[in-house]
C-alpha cells in the first residue's frame, strides 16, 4: 500500500473520497502461515473474521478456496478489474477465470547478488548459487518452499507448473547436496535483504520488488533472471465468507484496477503490477519505474515466467515435510 | 498458607459473631480467585487441549479426532532427538556462559557499586526496553562477517579455536552455533543476574568481616561464605536462563543455519508449515516433560529449597 510522506494513504483516501466507503487498511499480515493460524478458527467455526478483504499469496489463496472458506465474486461489479488484469494472472489452475480472487501484486522470484561481494563476478544460474565454490557459505535460499524449490526445478529443467513426485524429490537431492556442503548459508524469509546488503550473503534467491528497493540504495545490488526462467506468484485479494461488505469490497478491488489508481500504487510498492495500460501512467509519476521489468515486466522477460502449480493438501504436506528436513526441522 | 486460613484463636468468654469469621475465613480464597481462574483459563484449559491434539489423527482437510495415537510421541522424538540434543546443549551452554558474565557483574553492583547501584542495575534492564526481535537482529550486525568482531576473533586466532571445537565454520560466526549460544547468551542474561543480585544482596557484610578476621583469604572468603549463600539466586538464575532458552527458536532462526535448528523451530514448523498439529503438540509436551524432568533433578542436587 503506498504512504506519503505525512503517512496518509492517496490512493486509498482518493477512493474514500469518491465513493464515501471509509476503508480500514491494517498490515496484519506478517507471514501467510501465521496469517492462516490466527483466522483459521473463525473460518472453520463459520463466522465473521471480521475482515471484508484479505491480501495473502496465492497458494495460501488456493487452500482458502479449496476450503470453501471465501466468496465468489460478482464479475459485473468488477469491469475494470476483468478488462485489465494481465493475460498472465488470468487463469492459475487453483482459480480458473478469476473467480474468488483478483491479484494485488505479482511477485517475480529472482536471483539477486551484491557484485562487491562476488569481486564483479556475474550470478546468472541457480547452479552457480549451488556450485560456485567462490560463494560457499555466503548463498542464500527463502524458507518459502514453493520459491525455493521453484528455481531449483526450473534449473533442473522441469517446468514447476507440472513437475512429479520423482522431480520434486531430485530437485530436494540437488538441494540437499549444497546443504551438506555448507555451501547455503541459510533459509531466510525477508530478513535475507540485510543480509544481502552486508554481503554476508553475495548471492541469494529473491524477491525481486525488495531488490529494486535495495537497488535504491546499495548500487552494488544486481539481479539476474536466470535462463532456465523465474517463478512468479501473486498475493490476492479475497472476501472472507460472512464479510459485511462484500460489495464495497469489490469496488475497491476494481478501483485499483483502473491504470491511475494502479499506477500510483505500482510506483510505491515496485513490485509486479498485475494491471495492463499502466505503464503510460507510471511514467508520468516515476519514469524509471515504468521502464524496469521487475515492475511492468518486458516481452522477454514474461515468455520466461513460470507458476507453481497447486498441490493436493497431501502432497503439500508431503513436500512442506522434506523441505522442512532439508532447512534443518 | 495453613496459618492464614486458621482462625483467630477465640476469645474466653463471648465467642466472636459468625458472620465476620467465616469471612475472614474465605478472604484469602477470595483474593485468590482472579490467579486461579487465570491458571484455569489460561494454562490448564490448553494444556488440556493440547494433549488431546497430541493423541489426534487425521488432516486438516477431514478434521482431526482422538485416536489415542501415543506413537505420536515416539515417532516425534525418534526424528527430531538431534534437535532435541541440541536445544539441551545450547541452552546449558548459554546458561555457564550467562553464569560466568553475570557472576561478577551481579557482585560488582551487589558489593562495590556504592551509588551507581542504581544506575548500572537501570543498564541490566535497560535492553528490555527494545524489542527481542530487535536485540536479535542487532546480533546480525554485530557478528557481521566483514565487521570488527570477526575481525578481532580471526586476528586472534579464536575462530581457529572455535572452528576444531566445532562451534564455527571457517572465517565466520553468523549462522554457525557460536552465534545462536551467543544471541542467547545475551538475550537471557538479566534473567541471570537479576536473581544473582538479590541473593548476594542480602549477605550481611559482617560475614565477610567475620572471615577475614579468622584469617580466611578473599579467595577462601568467597568459597566458604559468599558462594554458598548465593545458591539460591545461582539455581533459579541458571533455571530462569536454561527454561526459556530451551524452548526459543529466534535466536535459532536469525542467527542460524540449517545444522543450528533447536527444538522450537521444529515445533513452529510442523505447527505453522507442515500442519501437523499433533506433532507439534507432542513435541511440546515431550520439551515440557524434558525440561521439568532436568530441573527436578537439578533442584534435588543443588539442594536448595529456597529460590528466590
Amino acid at each position: 500500500m503506498d504512504v506519503d510522506k505525512d503517512e496518509r494513504r492517496p490512493t486509498l483516501d482518493a477512493f474514500t473520497k469518491r465513493t464515501g466507503i471509509r476503508v480500514k487498511y491494517t498490515e496484519d499480515i506478517n507471514d501467510n502461515n501465521e496469517f492462516f493460524g490466527k483466522i483459521k478458527p473463525q473460518l472453520a467455526a463459520g463466522q465473521d473474521t471480521g475482515r471484508d478483504l484479505i491480501c495473502v499469496t496465492d497458494w495460501l489463496a488456493a487452500r482458502l478456496i479449496r476450503f470453501g472458506w471465501v466468496q465468489k465474486l460478482d464479475p459485473a461489479q468488477l469491469p475494470h478489474a476483468y478488462a485489465n488484469l494481465s493475460a498472465q494472472f488470468r487463469s492459475p489452475d487453483w482459480d480458473p477465470g478469476r473467480a474468488y480472487s483478483y491479484p494485488w501484486t505479482g511477485i517475480s522470484t529472482v536471483i539477486a547478488y551484491n557484485k562487491k561481494a562476488t569481486d564483479g563476478e556475474k550470478i546468472t544460474s541457480v547452479s552457480q548459487l549451488l556450485d560456485e565454490p567462490k560463494l560457499k557459505g555466503r548463498v542464500g535460499f527463502l524458507s518459502e518452499m514453493r520459491d525455493s524449490m521453484g528455481m531449483v526445478l526450473l534449473d533442473l529443467g522441469k517446468d514447476p507448473a507440472k513437475f512429479t513426485d520423482d522431480d520434486f524429490d531430485a530437485a530436494v537431492a540437488r538441494l540437499q547436496k549444497a546443504v551438506d556442503r555448507k555451501q547455503i548459508r541459510r533459509f531466510t524469509g525477508n530478513d535475507y535483504t540485510a543480509d544481502l546488503d552486508k554481503g554476508d550473503l553475495a548471492a541469494c534467491v529473491a524477491w525481486a520488488g525488495d531488490v529494486v528497493q535495495l537497488k535504491l540504495s546499495n548500487p552494488d545490488i544486481e539481479f539476474a533472471i536466470p535462463d532456465s526462467g523465474y517463478l512468479t506468484s501473486t498475493d490476492n485479494l479475497l472476501v472472507p465468507n460472512k464479510a459485511r461488505h462484500k460489495r464495497n469490497a469489490e469496488r475497491l478491488i476494481d478501483y485499483y484496477y483502473e491504470p491511475g489508481p494502479a499506477a500510483r500504487l505500482a510506483a510505491y510498492i515496485n513490485y509486479v503490477c498485475p494491471v495492463d495500460g499502466v505503464r503510460d501512467e507510471l511514467a508520468k509519476i516515476d519514469p524509471k519505474a515504468a521502464a524496469n521489468p521487475l515492475i511492468i515486466p518486458d516481452k522477454a522477460m514474461a515468455a520466461k515466467s513460470h507458476a507453481f502449480r497447486s498441490l493436493t493438501p497431501k502432497e503439500e504436506a508431503a513436500y512442506e515435510g522434506k523441505f522442512a528436513k532439508l532447512t534443518g526441522s | 498458607m495453613s496459618t492464614l486460613t486458621k482462625p483467630p484463636a477465640p476469645a474466653e468468654e463471648a465467642p466472636p459473631p459468625a458472620k465476620p469469621r467465616k469471612r475472614g475465613r474465605l478472604v484469602p480464597y477470595w483474593l485468590l480467585l482472579p490467579g486461579i481462574l487465570w491458571l484455569l483459563v489460561f494454562f490448564a484449559l490448553p494444556l488440556i487441549y493440547q494433549a488431546s491434539t497430541s493423541v489426534q489423527t487425521g488432516s486438516l482437510e477431514e478434521g482431526y479426532k482422538v485416536t489415542w495415537h501415543f506413537a505420536t510421541y515416539w515417532d516425534a522424538l525418534g526424528d527430531y532427538w538431534p534437535q532435541f540434543l541440541r536445544s539441551v546443549i545450547y541452552a546449558g551452554a548459554a546458561t555457564i556462559l550467562c553464569l560466568l558474565l553475570g557472576y561478577p557483574l551481579a557482585y560488582l553492583i551487589a558489593f562495590r557499586a556504592g551509588r551507581w547501584r542504581n544506575l548500572i542495575l537501570v543498564l541490566v534492564i535497560a535492553p528490555f526496553f527494545t524489542s527481542f526481535l530487535i536485540r536479535t537482529l542487532a546480533w546480525k550486525t554485530i557478528l557481521a562477517d566483514g565487521g570488527p568482531v570477526v575481525g578481532a576473533l580471526n586476528n586472534l586466532h579464536l575462530l581457529d579455536v572455535t572452528n576444531w571445537l566445532g562451534a564455527t565454520d571457517g572465517d565466520r560466526v553468523l549462522a554457525t552455533p557460536l552465534a545462536v549460544v551467543c544471541g542467547l547468551t545475551y538475550n537471557f542474561l538479566p534473567f541471570m543476574i537479576l536473581p544473582l543480585y538479590t541473593s548476594l544482596e542480602r549477605i550481611d557484610g559482617r560475614l565477610h568481616e567475620a572471615a577475614g578476621d579468622l584469617y580466611a583469604r578473599p579467595s577462601t572468603t568467597f568459597r566458604k561464605v559468599t558462594f554458598p549463600l548465593s545458591m539460591p539466586g545461582v539455581v533459579s538464575g541458571t533455571l530462569l536462563t536454561f527454561i526459556p532458552a530451551a524452548g526459543d527458536y529466534v535466536n535459532a532462526d536469525l542467527l542460524g543455519s540449517t545444522d543450528t535448528r533447536m527444538v522450537g523451530n521444529v515445533i513452529q514448523t510442523q505447527f505453522l508449515r507442515i500442519l501437523d498439529y499433533p506433532t507439534a503438540a507432542a513435541l511440546s509436551f515431550i520439551l515440557m516433560a524434558a525440561i521439568l524432568f532436568m530441573v527436578t533433578f537439578y533442584i534435588r542436587k543443588s539442594g536448595t529449597e529456597d529460590l528466590v
